[in-house]
């Protein structure tokens, strides 16, 4: 997951990555040959928040560069369906034992070769415990890992300059999914010398690379040219990028407006109501991988067992996500219908009981008293949120609609900072409902269950917990075959319907928008463009 | 005077570690750890956040945090962001940025403020004055925000007399739109500033002496009236002169300039200690010299006015 | 010109005692309650506190029991609430006059605590000078060199418990008083040389004495119209805040809480930030004339020239 970094009134995280883009419409395969076009694209981004480094970087403003200056061994199409980038082939005949070759003869910019040693001794610095990398936690499901001693991973084994396996503590079936996202990108041999020094001035061996050292002037942009090596499906059709970092997505908006800027993809919740009259047809405004709902613990008074259930489903039917997404959102959310998200592969709307998520005040008011038979109801419903993301909107609306249909007092609970809220949510001392969001890391309905549903998973913040689920999950992960695991989790999340761990609200949608000057422009399944296709003047 | 002078430098000394380390304090106060912040909604193992705090010393009690960032400075050494760059870096590209900006923003303030807080003061409860304290109010009761959304919108979309957000290299041209959206803020306190000292001035008897004296309002004006009413408005703009260095967080950020107020305003919402006590220490220093000069200037303004005993 | 012996000395020497007793401050009274601006202004600010005090006299709709529509999100005055809608389709007029309690005590709290501190710290720097002169100042430096963004997340979060006017008052109030405190030194430094304190000095008149009789009265002056106009800016700093995310929030209504919450929909409804800020405009307005008539009030020299 990437973290969407706040800036000021800038509508924050979602969770969010910011994965490979891509997309391998017509020609990706073969590079451009004439005419290749030398314009520069600006685009917006944010100041990198960690070094430029695969596996410390997990937030959108460092995941946007470094998918664009690295291939990894997979890429997304703009569906979000895995392309080979550097490897030739990925097979495992049971979901846990992986063989992985690579294409021979590929370069990093520098030079060094990129072999099967470069990703392994990336893999093993990433999940080393004292390099404290931001993103270990990917490397969790290898042979070997450990939280509490820097041990190796010992399932990595090269076998020889293009080939090695992967052996899993587990059966994973998506495993060959998540190797495009950044955490598993290969690094050269002297990234190792002086990671601090590397972090600054990254060398890869992506569709661009960084326009000489200094590349990155903190805080205003980073400038990319295209590396004319690389030999992907990724091939661009433009000079290079230009990735503007911006405080807030107002001042991007302003900049797109005013000229200066080629390519967004976040539209200011300011210009919801107007960017689509603003752009005309270069508005974007299409489903993203973005879930949105908000967590209620189970430790809560009020919110265990057969009472618990009941109230959870009341609430749920009394939030009229239909008018909240219109009106507060101006249609850029769509009301969810699910746990995961519209364009990832076997999402349905057709899950049973997901009739749950519908506005249904009568019910909800059925419910909410049947619970009160169980155990009065007292006190105010709080739902708890960082003041510094922009989501005091949307929070009133939903407390407000509780509070109409149910009659009962709910209002949010502004944290100042994320990091306020965030700390209250892991420690467990937070004593209200919370806002949740997640942006899947690879485009598979696991990443959305797995990491949030599954007992004492990672981000599990409401401690959630029932065996049923959890067995569907493994029983999905042990699956080749994709359909039928992918059978599996949506019976999984008819469980999390009748439970309702946390009470899903709606979809971002991805807004973004183009310059006149520009055209090709589509958005990948990670709500960020696909820069490799788009073209200027 | 050479003696004062450095008394006064000699005072910065306990300033330095009076605001050092309250600040240091204020954002060790700060609840959350903001190593859990870094990783956003996911929620980090506990093993790899406990690594992390040893990296940056969060691990460490607070008054050894304070003299292990104390005891770098003394070392030229101001720590480092969550980002890997060094504070002192950091530094160096905001605060030119800034100066600029803030110095373009004082001169508008001052120059357009004084002018109409003259003449209101001079024909008090006439047209102009009620005037001016009309737009004042529409300024006063705008937040700054606001006023800049609206200044980038029709300055910059709709007419393109500006451009819409600081170009790379924040070059004076771009700041100007930034710099008079700034300047509105304190103009209204300029002009009432100015009035109010105006018209005190003008009942003072060497005004009504020069005036008896058959000297003309040409000189009168400048000469005494002006110069004895500038000192409120001088210490005021001061004054300003540090809220506009930290405060323009708002501004910066609407109008993207990569400045101390924006780049100030991430490091305290991130909660990166050193960044934020690196910032205020600057801050500081230039404050206080900010604050001597005008002192001194109190005696160029009213030679009665003797500091130095 | 008549003999010397033909005035009575006693004639001279008396002293009219059956006149009240006058001081600067009845004076200014006096002063005050003839000019019509006066009236004008007090009245306003009156009605301002009744109905901070009293908002349900005003409005009919209780906007803590009303239930706000998201239907009428931005909708146009209606029967009953006159001033239309907000985003969340609650009653903009109700919520303006619930929020003007909130609004005017943080305006309140902000000025009494920055002009208390600031007219102690600053009459005594700039009054006694020295050692004590730069002790203050010092102290003024330190408090006002740190950002008040960084004092506003950081007194917010500690105390977000207690999340409350006080808190943000103390929030904006607490690191703004040294710029009082600096202008008011400033005028003192300048008052102090004048002719009549040093008289007072030779009389023998006690330090504190001439401190509160003689100096203050002739420097407050800039106090007065910094003042004023502090009372607004910390109405709209409370707006600025809830912004960056460290304001009231949540269900306390305020005026800054609602320009921040209208501010979105500037340009396609921009009648919902009109009013709330019309509300603070009148409000600042009534106190900047109220502030004009009390500094020519308590100013002999101003009042000599009418």
């Amino acid at each position: 997951m990437k973290i969407r970094r706040i800036g000021i009134g800038a509508l924050a995280l979602a969770a969010a990555s910011a994965l490979v883009l891509t997309g391998c419409s017509t020609g990706g395969d073969t590079p451009s040959t004439s005419g290749s076009n030398t314009s520069i694209i600006t685009a917006n981004g944010s100041e990198p928040q960690n070094p430029l480094i695969p596996t410390n970087t997990n937030e959108v403003g460092g995941g946007k560069i470094l998918d664009e200056i690295f291939a990894g061994l997979v890429y997304y199409d703009a569906k979000g369906a895995p392309v080979n980038d550097v490897a030739e082939s990925i097979e495992t005949d049971d979901a846990q034992n992986y063989t992985i070759k690579i294409k021979p003869g590929l370069k990093f910019t520098n030079g060094d070769p990129v072999d099967a040693t470069s990703f392994v001794d990336a893999w093993q610095y990433g999940a080393l415990l004292s390099n404290a990398q931001l993103s270990s936690y990917f490397f969790e499901d290898i042979e070997g890992f450990s939280y509490d001693a820097d041990s190796p991973l010992t399932g990595l084994k090269v076998v020889d300059d293009t080939t090695f396996t992967v052996a899993l503590t587990s059966p994973k079936s998506d495993f060959p999914l998540r190797l495009g996202y950044s955490a598993f990108y290969p690094l050269p041999k002297t990234a190792f010398e002086d990671m601090a020094a590397f972090g600054e001035n990254p060398i890869g061996n992506g569709p661009y690379m960084l326009a000489g050292e200094g590349a990155w002037k903190h805080n205003e942009k980073i400038d990319l040219v295209v590396n004319p090596d690389y030999d992907g499906g990724r091939v661009p059709k433009n000079g290079g990028l230009s990735i503007v970092f911006y405080a807030t997505q107002d001042a991007a908006y302003a900049d797109l407006q005013g000229g200066n800027l080629d390519v967004l993809d976040a539209v200011p919740d300011s210009a919801y109501q107007t960017f689509e009259s603003d752009l005309g047809d270069r508005a974007v405004n299409q489903a993203a991988a973005v879930f949105q709902s908000f967590t209620i613990p189970a430790r809560l008074p009020h919110f265990d067992g057969e009472e618990g259930k009941l109230r959870r489903a009341a609430i749920s039917m009394s939030i009229n996500r239909e008018e909240i997404t219109k009106v507060i959102f101006e249609g850029t959310r769509t009301p969810a219908s699910d746990f995961t998200s519209p364009v990832i592969d076997g999402w349905t709307d057709k899950l049973e009981g997901a009739d749950v998520l519908a506005y249904n005040p009568d019910e909800a008011v059925k419910l909410w008293a049947q619970a009160d038979a169980i155990s009065p109801w007292s006190g105010t419903f709080q739902i708890a949120y960082n003041a510094d993301g922009g989501h005091q909107g949307w929070v009133d609306a939903v407390s407000n609609s509780i509070k109409n249909t149910l009659g009962i007092d709910a209002s949010g609970a502004p944290s100042p900072t994320f990091a306020e809220v965030r700390t209250a949510i892991t420690d467990r001392s937070i004593q209200t409902a919370f806002r949740t969001g997640w942006q899947a890391d690879y485009p598979g309905l696991f990443n959305f269950l797995g990491p949030i549903y599954a007992t004492d998973a990672g981000s599990n913040d409401g401690d959630y917990s029932n065996p049923d689920f959890d067995a569907l999950l493994a029983k999905g992960s042990s699956e080749t075959d994709v359909d039928t695991a992918n059978k599996d989790f949506q019976d999984a999340q008819e469980i999390l319907l009748k439970d309702l761990p946390a009470i899903p609200l709606w979809y971002s949608n991805v807004t973004g928008g183009y310059g006149t000057d520009v055209s090709n422009v589509t958005f990948g399944w990670n709500s960020v463009p696909l820069f490799y296709e788009i073209t200027k003047g | 005077m050479a003696g004062y002078i450095f008394r006064r430098v000699l005072q910065a000394i306990p300033v330095f570690f009076g605001t050092t380390f309250l600040i240091y304090f204020m954002v060790f106060a700060m609840p959350g750890d903001p190593i859990v912040a870094l990783f956003g909604d996911k929620t980090p193992n506990p093993a790899v956040i406990e690594q992390l705090r040893q990296q940056y010393h969060l691990d460490q009690p607070f008054i050894v945090q304070y003299f292990l960032y104390i005891g770098g400075i003394f070392r030229g050494d101001f720590g480092t962001s969550f980002s890997g760059e060094p504070v002192t870096q950091i530094l160096a590209r905001t605060f030119p940025v800034t100066i600029r900006l803030a110095v373009l923003a004082l001169i508008f303030q001052s120059v357009a403020g004084i002018a109409v807080g003259l003449v209101s003061g001079l024909r008090k409860g006439k047209l102009f004055d009620s005037s001016a304290l009309v737009v004042s109010l529409i300024l006063i009761s705008l937040p700054i925000f606001v006023i800049a959304y609206v200044a980038q919108f029709v300055f910059g979309v709709q007419l393109g007399w500006a451009r819409t957000t600081v170009g790379p290299g924040a070059p004076l041209q771009d700041l100007i739109l930034p710099a008079i959206v700034l300047a509105s803020v304190s103009f209204a306190q300029i002009v009432r500033l100015t009035r109010s000292s105006v018209i005190e001035t003008s009942g003072l008897d060497f005004v009504r002496t020069a005036y008896s004296k058959g000297l003309s309002r040409k000189r009168i004006v400048p000469v005494h009236i002006l110069r004895n009413s500038l000192i409120p408005v001088v210490t005021y703009l001061a004054t300003d002169f540090g809220v506009l260095l930290v405060g323009a967080t708002v501004t910066e950020g609407i109008f993207n300039v990569p400045g101390v107020g924006n780049t100030l305003y991430q490091a305290i919402i991130r909660g990166e200690g050193p960044t934020v006590v690196s910032f205020v220490t600057v801050m500081v220093l230039l404050y206080l010299v900010v604050n001597l000069v005008v002192d001194l200037l109190y005696g160029l303004l009213d030679p009665r006015i003797r500091l130095v005993k | 010109m008549a003999p010397l012996e033909e005035t009575p000395l006693v004639a001279i020497d008396a002293v009219k005692v059956d006149e009240k007793p006058s001081n600067l401050w009845i004076d200014a009274w006096r002063d005050a309650r003839r000019r019509p601006i006066f009236w004008i202004s007090g009245l306003l600010i009156l009605l301002i506190i009744v109905v901070a005090l009293l908002p349900s006299v005003f409005s009919p709709v209780n906007p803590f029991t009303e239930k706000c529509d998201l239907s009428l999100s931005n909708g146009d005055p209606t029967a009953g609430h006159p001033l239309g809608f907000t985003k969340l389709g609650c009653d903009v007029y109700a919520r303006i006059i619930f929020g003007t309690s909130t609004s005017i005590s943080v305006g309140f709290i902000v000025i009494l605590l920055t002009t208390v501190l600031g007219l102690l710290f600053g009459a005594f720097a700039g009054f006694y000078g020295g050692w004590i002169d730069a002790t203050l100042s010092r102290v003024g430096d330190i408090f006002f060199s740190i950002p008040y963004i960084l004092a506003a997340v950081v007194i917010m979060s500690v105390l977000s418990q207690y999340r409350s006017i006080w808190t943000i008052s103390l929030a904006i109030g607490l690191f703004a008083w040294p710029s009082t405190a600096r202008v008011l030194r400033a005028e003192i430094l300048r008052v102090k040389q004048s002719d009549y304190i040093t008289a007072s000095e030779a009389l023998g008149v006690s330090k504190i004495k001439i401190l509160l009789r003689h100096v203050l009265p002739n420097s407050i002056a800039p106090v007065i119209a910094i003042t004023t106009i502090s009372l607004a800016a910390a109405i709209v700093a409370e707006a600025t805040l809830s912004f960056l995310g460290v304001g009231l929030g949540g269900t306390i209504m305020s005026w800054g809480n609602d320009i921040n919450q209208a501010q979105r929909d500037i340009r396609v409804h921009p009648q919902t930030l009109i009013w709330p800020s019309l509300a603070l405009s009148i409000t600042v307005f009534s106190f900047i004339l109220m502030g004009e008539v009390v500094r020519d009030a308590l100013d002999p020299k101003a009042r000599a020239l009418r």
